[in-house]
């Protein structure tokens, strides 16, 4: 058996597990989506480092895993261990995946709202598949993504989340994705669908969060679809085990004036990596991506992002930074593709990185595509250590080396944390940093 | 308090000190002049204790304590203090803040309880208040987008909060106009008492017009060539530094 097989046999023999259980209940089209999509994965394999988008990140670490699929029923749960992940400067609602099964008995359920459906896609596939469809239904732009067509074999549960026009939602709605020691370690594909409709507004969190032990791949993969004027504020939390793998993709298509604002925190996980792409396709949709990683010991994380300007009068402002310690490596690839009619788009990207420590990496590469005439792109990246001068200022006046490198790192990781534009969710977010930097 | 002998210090192969003596007694205010590029701010910095110094001979004993083994926050805590000449920006971090850290940092040291927020805040605004300085500064960061003036301002407010045992002054009159000048004399003036003691570095006179010295020190090629007391600083005004010089060389 050559490597690449090796690498597949594991998720195969997964596939031929799971799929009597999987097609019981299945409408057609959703057995035939599945047996494709795990077709399509066979056949590319995993990505390897001679493609463009995988060049600093290997797979490799992940392939020798061999990840069998996660355990159906999820044991008990030590209530204390995951209540960090919980959002609790507001009420929420809130659904919680335990190693991606839906467990309803942790759910804080928010209050019955009209104009609002919010359901595991575990028990939206059982009850009402067909209603579904048209979510599969659209040739994914991802459809050669090996972990894309993954997550479609394997899908089986998830969140659904589908707002009316209109609707403005005050209450955040929450996923937790909660990683546990398994027998064997094992990965998960959570899907995430959300759809939000003409002038709908709303606040969404996405919370990784690993138990002690954990040793898992959670490979999520999100759609997302705003409406005309829909505004979504989307924080993504990932703060996984130290020997945890990640692998996350958001998708958003944007109409007309719509605004979808990201935050990405990527601060646990031994190989983590996430892409966040966004289409603006009709004139005035605007995109936000913030993003921080934070990285320690020996741990990669990876993030690609691509903001599609598609047409007239879009604007993206992208401000991704990282702190880069140990002798862990992370990578940041922002593309920004400016289509040919995209006239007057207004697009900004900067990507900051702190390192502490000389066997600290990273490899960044803003990229900007412009097809059109009459925009206003900029881009910058940075790569620094802290600021010696800085640091001597603080000693001097009494504060001690490690309270001065603390201040000086929250300083530069609050830059993005301060965008975060609903105060519950900014606080959690500070509260997941001070977590992780108190603990390293 | 301070004893400085023979002290030789160089920054790569350079040499900055060549046997600088002086000593410094609590209550006592102190002015070092001297022509540019005669060690001046080196002596600040080996002081408070910024690293790329090599002192090489000589000795420093600040309250019977070798200060040149101690790290830079230990010295502060201790009670010596360094109003920057070039006072950093440190973009995100609040200004009260660390005001606050340094305040607490420097209590713990002794021992003392820290401060409530409400009682430090009331003892901060009434420092401002005695330099001019206005209120929204606090909440600022750390000198991010001040201009010179409000630097040397907020480096005073500083000292006046922490109230240092030693306070060295490295050319804080710069870059001042006559107004912000007297405020921050004022400022020092504050801080005087027979606990304490003022080293000014200092390129001109006219400071020293608001501060009265009980020294003047002339420092020059490494060395104090000259002291006396605040007539020196007069007739250096008058005469300039090379008949110091001359009679050095003699």
């Amino acid at each position: 058996m050559n490597a690449v097989s090796a690498a597949i046999r594991p998720y195969a023999e997964g596939f031929k597990s799971l799929e009597p259980v999987l097609t019981r209940s299945a409408p057609a089209w959703l057995t035939a989506l599945r047996r494709e999509a795990f077709a399509r994965f066979a056949n590319h394999g995993f990505p390897g480092e001679r493609e463009e988008d995988w060049k600093y990140t290997s797979t490799r670490p992940l392939e020798k895993r061999g990840f069998v699929p996660s355990l159906i029923a999820p044991g008990t749960i030590d209530v204390d261990a995951i209540e960090p992940a919980f959002l609790r400067e507001i009420p929420a609602h809130t659904l919680v995946f335990i190693n991606g099964q839906h467990a309803p008995a942790l759910d804080t359920a928010g209050s019955d709202i009209a104009g609002l459906r919010i359901a595991s896609l575990g028990k939206a596939l059982q009850q009402a598949a067909d209603k579904l469809q048209a979510y599969f239904a659209p040739a994914s732009a991802w459809s050669d993504d090996p972990f894309t067509a993954l997550n479609t074999a394997f899908l089986r549960d998830g969140a659904v989340i589908e707002i009316d026009d209109g609707m403005r939602l005050e209450q955040p709605l929450q996923l937790i994705f909660l990683s546990t020691k398994q027998a064997q370690p094992g990965a998960c594909h959570p899907r995430i669908l959300v759809r939000l409709g003409r002038h709908a507004h709303a606040t969404l969190l996405e919370t990784y969060h690993g138990l002690e032990a954990a040793a898992n791949l959670t490979n999520g993969y999100a759609q997302i679809h705003l409406g005309e004027n829909a505004q979504l504020e989307h924080l993504r939390v990932q703060r996984e085990s130290a020997q945890d793998f990640h692998v996350n993709r958001v998708r958003v298509t944007q109409q007309h004036g719509s605004r979808y604002v990201s935050h990405t925190l990527n601060l646990g996980g031994l190989w983590v990596r996430t892409d966040l792409n966004t289409r603006l396709e009709a004139p005035e949709a605007e995109a936000v991506f913030n993003g921080l990683y934070w990285t320690d010991q020996g741990r990669h994380v990876d993030n690609h992002t691509r903001i599609d300007h598609l047409a007239p009068r879009t604007r993206s402002d992208e401000l991704y930074r990282g702190i880069i310690g140990g002798h862990s490596h992370a990578v940041f690839n922002g593309k920004v593709v400016v289509a040919k009619h995209a006239m007057k788009t207004d697009a900004a990207q900067i990507n900051n990185n702190l390192l502490l420590s000389r066997q600290a990496e990273i490899d960044t590469k803003p990229e900007l595509e412009i097809y059109a005439d009459d925009v206003q792109c900029s881009h910058g990246a940075s790569i620094g250590q802290l600021d010696e001068q800085a640091l001597f200022y603080l000693r001097s006046r009494g504060l001690d080396p490690e309270t001065a490198r603390g201040l000086l790192i929250d300083a530069f990781a609050h830059a993005v944390l301060d965008r975060i534009a609903t105060p519950a969710l900014q606080t959690f977010a500070r509260r997941q940093l001070a977590a992780v930097m108190g603990a390293s | 308090m301070l004893s400085i002998k023979n002290l030789h210090a160089k920054i790569e192969d350079r040499e900055i000190l060549r046997g600088l003596d002086l000593e410094v007694k609590a209550g006592e205010i102190h002015a070092i002049m001297g022509p540019n590029g005669s060690g001046k701010s080196t002596l600040a910095h080996i002081l408070a204790g910024r690293e790329g110094y090599a002192v090489t001979n000589g000795s420093v004993t600040y309250l019977g304590k070798d200060l040149l083994t101690m790290p830079p926050e230990e010295r502060a805590r201790e009670g010596l203090f360094l109003a920057f000449q070039y006072p950093v920006e440190i973009p995100g971090v609040n200004n009260v803040y660390l005001l606050k850290a340094a305040y607490n940092a420097i209590r713990k040291h002794r021992g003392e309880e820290e401060l409530d927020a409400v009682d430090f805040l009331a003892l901060v605004r009434a420092r401002m208040q005695l330099i001019e300085m206005d209120a929204d500064m606090l909440s600022r960061a750390v000198n991010e987008g001040f201009s010179g003036g409000e630097k040397k301002r907020n480096e005073i407010l500083q000292m006046l909060v922490l109230e240092p045992k030693l306070a060295l002054l490295d050319e804080t009159d710069s870059g001042l106009d006559i107004d912000a000048l007297k405020v921050v004399a004022k400022g020092i003036n504050k801080l005087r008492s027979p606990e304490r003691a003022v080293l000014m570095i200092t390129h001109y006179q006219r400071l020293l017009d608001y501060i009265a010295p009980d020294f003047v020190h002339v420092l020059a090629g490494g060395r104090i060539l000259k002291s006396g007391d605040g007539n020196l600083a007069l007739e250096l005004e008058r005469r300039g530094y090379d008949w110091i010089l001359a009679e050095a060389a003699v």
